[in-house]
């Protein structure tokens, strides 16, 4: 008999609230309640959600724990949010942040 | 304004909580705030009630004391003992009339809020350091303990192949969780030697747990798949977009790369940390005194009661000294008694005592050998080359930090950071300063920030005008003896 694959959601016998949608840069992704942002993101697979002020490099989530400030997303249109610490809510619309998130289109351009 | 609570306690972890419930079981009116929204700290951090964890201890060790610590902050809360206040991140303490004001933000929305107690309990935990490399900057490196931090409170992995490395008792818990919940661990890179532990062998048997703690039976999981590589360390990360492979090298004892030993290890994700720094910005603020640790970080100096040098601060937990949840659990509970017989005088039950005192001097024993085994040699900046980002912030590089020093004779952090704006950034210098401390060849600095987080600057304008946290304390009632 073989057995089920190790997942984190079956180290803890996890049985989740029903999942819900949000949508980054453009694409539907499913979050389940209670996960941030970043957790989210890493559940589709996606590590990298924003791109530096001076070279353009892609960031996502680093220290974990709110403190680097490396995981910054725009979420609907609001630049500069830890997305290791807020939570992900139906129908948030998060995009890339790129440079310091302040550009034209709530996207931001590189200062 | 409603009088002011006797302790506020900053910080849920294993040691402000254990220091909470302790004081209000001692009569004290407790208030509790923590940056997070859940207690528990790094060590109980934990899945959010919409995860639905049937089974949250498989992640923990300890879970059992942790909800019945739970369970009578409760009570107290039912009882008017205790106000805790989740989601409010302390920014600075200052002293008002006779008491602390402690100013927060609180939700997503940076509501201030203000805070006024006689005492104050500093039990801000720590956070990774983090040593730079080629590629560390990489989607998918992430911190070990941040990886730890995210797995356990949003049920996530970085990758599916996650190479381990960096220094320190963490690396190993890491390790066994990630593989408890499905990771594949190729490698676990410790830049140390555990055999440093040999020489202090009774100090370990006396220890039979552990100073950090994983998923339970993700050990047993390690032994089967990966190769455990001391003295080894990784000294570059690949990949374009994301992380696809790094590279494993050898280390002297000094943590010099030894030449012609570098192999590559395909992975999606790397999980690095080289220990704790203990997160001391409210009290560097308030002009606590501060003392080296034996693995180059700066910790709180305490008296046998835990209370720091100044009057009416008290502190427990990985501000005092990184040690693990036992020691800031104990330190918590000593903290609370030694506060409410200063507050209220009331007394300690001697045996009681003695018997903390006892357990907290043997796991910082402990702990002081550990952190001796894991202190980062003088070596590893030759790991970085020139174009090592070395503050992901401000994206300074090495070359620029070392052309800083060479030619500009900058010999400490802040003259760097003047130069270079390197530590200027969001993070105000935590991922890079040991770092930039390093390759400007003087000692690490204390974490002292002027804020304890970002705040709106319309908050800062909002301050007290007399708000002075190093002015001369207020008058603390004598006790009666
Ligand atoms: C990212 C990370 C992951 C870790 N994972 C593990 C692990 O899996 N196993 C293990 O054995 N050890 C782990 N540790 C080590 C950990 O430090 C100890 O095991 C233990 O949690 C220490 O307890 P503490 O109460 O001293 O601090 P912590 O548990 O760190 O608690 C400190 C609390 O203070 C809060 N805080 C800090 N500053 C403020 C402020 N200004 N205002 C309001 N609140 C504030 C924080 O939000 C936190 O909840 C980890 C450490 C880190 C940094
Ligand atoms: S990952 Fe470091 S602040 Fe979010």
């Amino acid at each position: 008999m073989s057995r089920a694959p190790r997942t984190p959601l079956g180290l803890v016998r996890a049985q989740p609230e029903p999942p819900y949608t949000f949508t980054f840069d453009g694409r539907t992704l499913t979050a389940l309640p209670g996960q941030t942002l970043a957790a989210a993101l890493w559940a589709a697979g996606i590590t990298s959600w924003r791109t530096t002020r001076g070279g353009g490099a892609p960031r996502g989530a680093f220290c974990g724990i709110g403190v680097c400030h490396d995981c910054l997303a725009t979420v609907d249109g609001r630049p500069n949010q830890r997305a290791c610490l807020v939570a992900v809510r139906p129908g948030d619309t998060v995009t890339t942040q790129v440079g310091t998130g302040h550009g034209p289109d709530g996207k931001g351009t590189p200062s | 304004m409603t009088p002011p609570a006797d302790l506020a306690v900053v910080g849920a972890g294993p040691a402000g909580l254990a220091a909470a419930v302790t004081a209000a079981g001692l009569g004290l009116t407790v208030t509790l705030l923590d940056a997070g929204e859940r207690p528990g700290g790094q060590f109980h951090r934990h899945p959010a009630p919409g995860l639905g964890a049937a089974r949250p201890a498989a992640l923990h060790h300890g879970w059992r004391q942790f909800t019945d610590r739970l369970a009578r902050l409760q009570a107290h809360r039912d009882a008017g003992r205790v106000t805790h206040l989740p989601g409010h991140h302390v920014w600075t303490v200052g002293r008002a009339d006779g008491h602390w004001r402690l100013h927060a933000v609180a939700g997503p929305d940076e509501t201030p809020a203000t805070v006024h107690a006689r005492a104050v309990l500093l039990a801000t935990g720590a956070y990774e350091r983090q040593l730079p490399f080629p590629g560390w900057t990489l989607p998918g490196v992430v911190g070990a303990g941040g990886a730890q931090a995210m797995l356990k409170s949003g049920l996530v992995l970085p990758g599916r192949q996650v190479v381990v490395a960096g220094s320190g008792p963490l690396l190993l818990a890491v390790a066994g969780s990630l593989a408890a919940a499905g990771a594949r661990v190729p490698a676990v890179a410790e830049a140390a030697a555990y055999t440093a532990y040999a020489r202090a062998v009774p100090t370990l048997l006396r220890n039979p747990a552990k100073l950090a703690e994983g998923a339970r039976h993700g050990a047993a999981l390690l032994h089967r798949t990966t190769r455990l590589l001391t003295r080894h360390a990784v000294t570059a990360a690949h990949g374009t977009t994301r992380v696809e492979a790094v590279t494993v090298t050898r280390l002297d004892p000094d943590w010099r790369p030894v030449p012609g030993t570098a192999r590559r290890v395909p992975c999606d994700a790397l999980a690095v940390g080289h220990g704790l720094v203990p997160r001391l910005d409210l009290a560097t603020g308030l002009g606590c005194a501060t003392r080296r640790t034996p693995d180059d970080t700066h910790a709180l100096v305490v008296d046998a009661g835990q209370a720091t040098s100044v009057p009416g601060i008290w502190a427990a937990g990985e501000p005092c000294g990184v040690g693990g949840a036992d020691l800031a659990v104990t330190e918590g509970e000593i903290a609370a008694e030694t506060a409410a017989h200063a507050l209220n005088g009331t007394p300690r039950d001697p045996r009681r005592a003695a018997a903390l005192a006892r357990r907290r001097d043997r796991l910082r024993a402990f702990a002081d050998v550990m952190a001796t085994a894991h202190r980062p040699g003088p070596g590893w900046a030759g790991w970085l080359d020139d174009t090592t980002e070395v503050c992901r912030c401000e994206e300074v590089t090495a070359r620029r930090i070392r052309t800083a020093v060479t030619d500009y004779g900058a010999h400490d952090t802040r003259t760097v950071k003047l130069l270079t704006r390197a530590g200027m950034g969001w993070c105000q210098g935590r991922m890079c300063g040991p770092a930039v401390a390093r390759l400007a060849g003087g000692p690490p600095a204390a974490d002292r920030r002027p804020l304890s987080c970002p705040v709106p600057l319309r908050h800062l304008a909002g301050l007290p005008a007399d708000h002075d946290p190093t002015a001369p304390p207020p008058p603390t009632e004598e006790p009666e003896a």
